[in-house]
């Protein structure tokens, strides 16, 4: 889309309500950030919809709101956070992720130059997972009604025949692959916040998994019951989670749990347990004991699974406990996190 | 993590344990009070319960600031935040504390109340400093170990001339209550169980010192061990109390050297005496009105009051008659004695202050240790 009209202006340049209004301060908006950011054939094509064929096999949805502070974090920011975590959660189900569409709800007075970073880093995370955003929407809002900018992204794929994981196939004797290390996402962005007064070099593991999630369909798909990527809550919900579906108990090792040292030193300074905090580049699986080791070699084999471990198995529990036994050498509960994780007062 | 993996290592956990086992004498029964939140978040946490004997139990103190606090302070701290000209700057902690009548802050904050999270003193300073139109209070809360921050604030906000910063003081004292839970135990009180000695606060200590905790090991004849928060740490002071109960000795011993001194830190305390005082009494929840436990601001400092700045009423409220909170801090009950814990009682919806706070008693059991209540069934 061209314009003869004034570029808009991304130094000093905010969004304000007409960007939003349907006019043709909306249609430059949407030209010179969003085309201009994602740039695939389908946008190109100016329609209120995206239209593509569908391939073969089972498809998978999903749709998530992003709505984090800060916006920008070491490692990534909310465009890219909005593009990994949706692919993330098409290709928990053993999918190939196909397309995106992305709504983004603009705070008045938002700089232009933030909303372009913002989306060059998601059309950026796009290509480089070859799931590209093909349609999508623009609303501004009145000033404090929204946050800076809230994305909502939604994602399709398509799920190899004779895959059919979930949530409530975890079975006794099962094992737990963990990915990699816990916590990192969690921690870079907490280091961002304004009244948090710690340094450190810590990046974001934000990163889309389908192409781990692929290896390890290629090994043994069948091997695998259900995977998870841990976000919000972290390992804890996750398991928590899954043992409430399935009906069983996790027994864990702390011992076999990867935390880098700089996330540990944080949480130890905060009063966390890194087992509570987010992840935006790890899964959980969930696999058949005769699957384990294969696909524990093929997640290592993968650049975003080399720390990958065995952290635990699935027990038989009517309660539907995680257990850990820790580090120390004694028992432990590994529950939900109880509302806003916080610091400690003392 | 250097200087903390040392204290959490799990070989040396079980030569302790060894050692615990082999001292501890198979006719006696040792019942040591932690007093710290800190210490039963730890022992919760890393298991600790598993290594010790079975005559050795540890009874979970009224150590964690949020739990002891009354219903009735949060309920003056609602009734502040709902002031238009006020902003109340608290802990996380803080805010899902219950008061009376299934308020809480995280409530009073839905309804509009402008109430604010913050991380340390220094946050309410800043914005006390930006935000000029607004009365902005400071929610002061805790054991000897946060009142320091607190007078720092408060000779911070002196020097910025800060009209529009004040604090809502809930700073109470760690020896007072280890006297009352003494006092009530000495007296044969039937609601009191006896104690066969304390593991003593760590962070406190290093602002206190040790020389506080002579009087009660010498005038109620109980050992105390002031122990550091790591595992470790712990399960070392638990060995050095049974060797006290076996050799017939209390004193107070000091195991976490690396941190406390006999004298504390002069320097917190005299800027603490400078600005505040003690009050007649004060409130716990569980222990109910101790007297000389809790500090107020000195009249030099009354502008930095928000009792006297916002004349605010004393609120008092009955607990949950159910609640056993009061006997759990004592430590005449267990968590699992209690008929609302895990049915109506839980860290998502807490009755009772001990559910609050990850420090306290009952949230600690419940998100580390229930697994052992249903062991226990199995096995009577």
């Amino acid at each position: 889309m061209s314009s003869k009209r004034r570029k808009l202006d991304f130094k000093n340049g905010k969004v304000d309500l007409s960007h939003g209004s349907g006019g043709r301060a909306m249609a430059h908006l949407i030209a010179e950030v969003f085309h201009d950011s994602f740039s695939n054939e389908w946008l190109a094509r100016g329609n209120d919809q995206a239209a593509f064929d569908v391939g073969q096999g089972r498809m998978v949805m999903t749709t998530d709101g992003y709505v984090i502070s800060p916006l920008f974090f070491p490692g990534g920011n909310i465009g890219s956070l909005a593009v990994h975590g949706t692919i993330n959660d098409v290709a928990m189900a053993g999918a190939r992720p196909l397309y995106l569409s992305a709504s983004f709800i603009i705070e008045e007075g938002f700089a232009l130059a933030d909303l372009k970073q913002i989306a060059d880093a998601m059309g950026a995370a796009a290509r480089e997972a070859g799931v590209p955003v093909i349609t999508g929407d623009t609303k501004v809002v009145e000033r404090g009604k929204a946050d800076g900018v809230f994305i909502s992204t939604t994602g399709i794929g398509v799920v190899p025949d004779g895959l059919d994981l979930s949530a409530e196939k975890a079975k006794v004797g099962d094992r737990v692959l963990l990915s990699g290390t816990l916590g990192d996402h969690g921690i870079a962005v907490m280091s961002q916040r304004t009244n948090m007064t710690f340094e450190t070099d810590l990046l974001s593991d934000s990163a889309a998994l389908h192409d781990l999630v692929a290896a390890m369909v290629a090994t043994n798909g069948p091997g695998i019951r259900v995977m998870r990527d841990p976000t919000r809550g972290g390992l804890a919900a996750t398991l928590n989670e899954l043992a409430q579906q399935s009906g069983v108990g996790f027994r864990i090792a702390e011992e076999s749990i990867p935390v880098r040292p700089a996330v540990a030193a944080a949480c130890e300074l905060l009063g966390l347990d890194p087992l509570n905090v987010a992840n935006e580049g790890k899964l959980v699986a969930i696999v058949a004991p005769e699957a384990a080791e294969a696909l524990l070699a093929a997640m290592r084999a993968h650049p975003l699974g080399k720390d990958a471990v065995d952290i635990g198995e699935v027990v038989e529990d009517d309660h539907r406990f995680v257990q850990m036994t820790t580090s120390f050498g004694g028992g432990r509960i590994v529950d939900w996190l109880s509302g806003e994780q916080l610091p400690r007062i003392c | 993590m250097k200087y903390v993996d040392e204290y959490r290592d799990g070989a040396t956990a079980r030569r302790l344990a060894e050692v615990i086992a082999s001292e501890a004498a198979p006719g006696q029964h040792y019942r040591f009070m932690e007093f710290c939140g800190g210490h039963t978040h730890a022992i919760s946490r890393y298991g600790i319960e598993d290594l010790l004997p079975r005559n050795i139990r540890m009874i979970h103190g009224p150590g964690c600031p949020v739990c002891v606090l009354p219903a009735g302070r949060i309920d003056m701290a609602i009734e502040l935040a709902e002031r238009p000209e006020v902003t109340l700057c608290v802990y996380g902690d803080l805010m899902r504390v219950p008061g009376s009548r299934r308020t809480s802050l995280l409530r009073a904050k839905a309804d509009g109340a402008d109430i604010r999270m913050i991380y340390s003193t220094l946050d309410a300073i800043r914005i006390a400093e930006q935000e000029t139109q607004r009365e902005v209070v400071f929610f002061a809360i805790g054991f000897e170990t946060t009142t320091p921050p607190t007078a720092m604030a408060i000779r911070l906000a002196q020097k910025k001339q800060l009209g529009n910063f004040s604090i809502f003081c809930n700073h109470v004292l760690t020896p007072p209550a280890i006297q009352g839970i003494l006092e009530g135990v000495d007296l044969g009180d039937p609601e009191q169980v006896a104690l066969d000695g304390f593991v003593g606060p760590a962070h406190v200590s290093t602002v206190i010192g040790t020389r506080p905790y002579e009087f009660f090991a010498e005038t109620f004849r109980k050992p105390v061990v002031i122990a550091g928060f790591e595992p470790l740490d712990v399960m070392q002071a638990i060995l050095m109390l049974v060797r006290q109960v076996n050799d017939d000795r209390h004193e107070v011993e000091n195991q976490y050297i690396r941190a406390v001194t006999r004298d504390g830190n002069q320097r917190a305390i005299s800027e603490v005496a400078d600005i505040f005082e003690l009050r007649e009494q004060f409130e716990w929840r569980g222990l109910g009105h101790l007297p000389h436990s809790g500090l107020r601001l000195k009249a030099a400092y009354a502008a930095f009051d928000a009792e006297r700045r916002f004349d605010m009423p004393e609120l008092t409220a009955a607990d949950n008659p159910a609640c056993e909170c009061g006997a759990i801090l004592r430590g005449v009950k267990k968590p699992v004695d209690c008929k609302l814990f895990g049915a109506v009682c839980t860290p998502e919806n807490p009755m009772g202050s001990c559910m609050v706070s990850s420090e306290g008693a009952c949230a600690a059991h419940w998100t580390y240790g229930r697994f052992r209540d249903i062991q226990q069934r199995k096995a009577s």
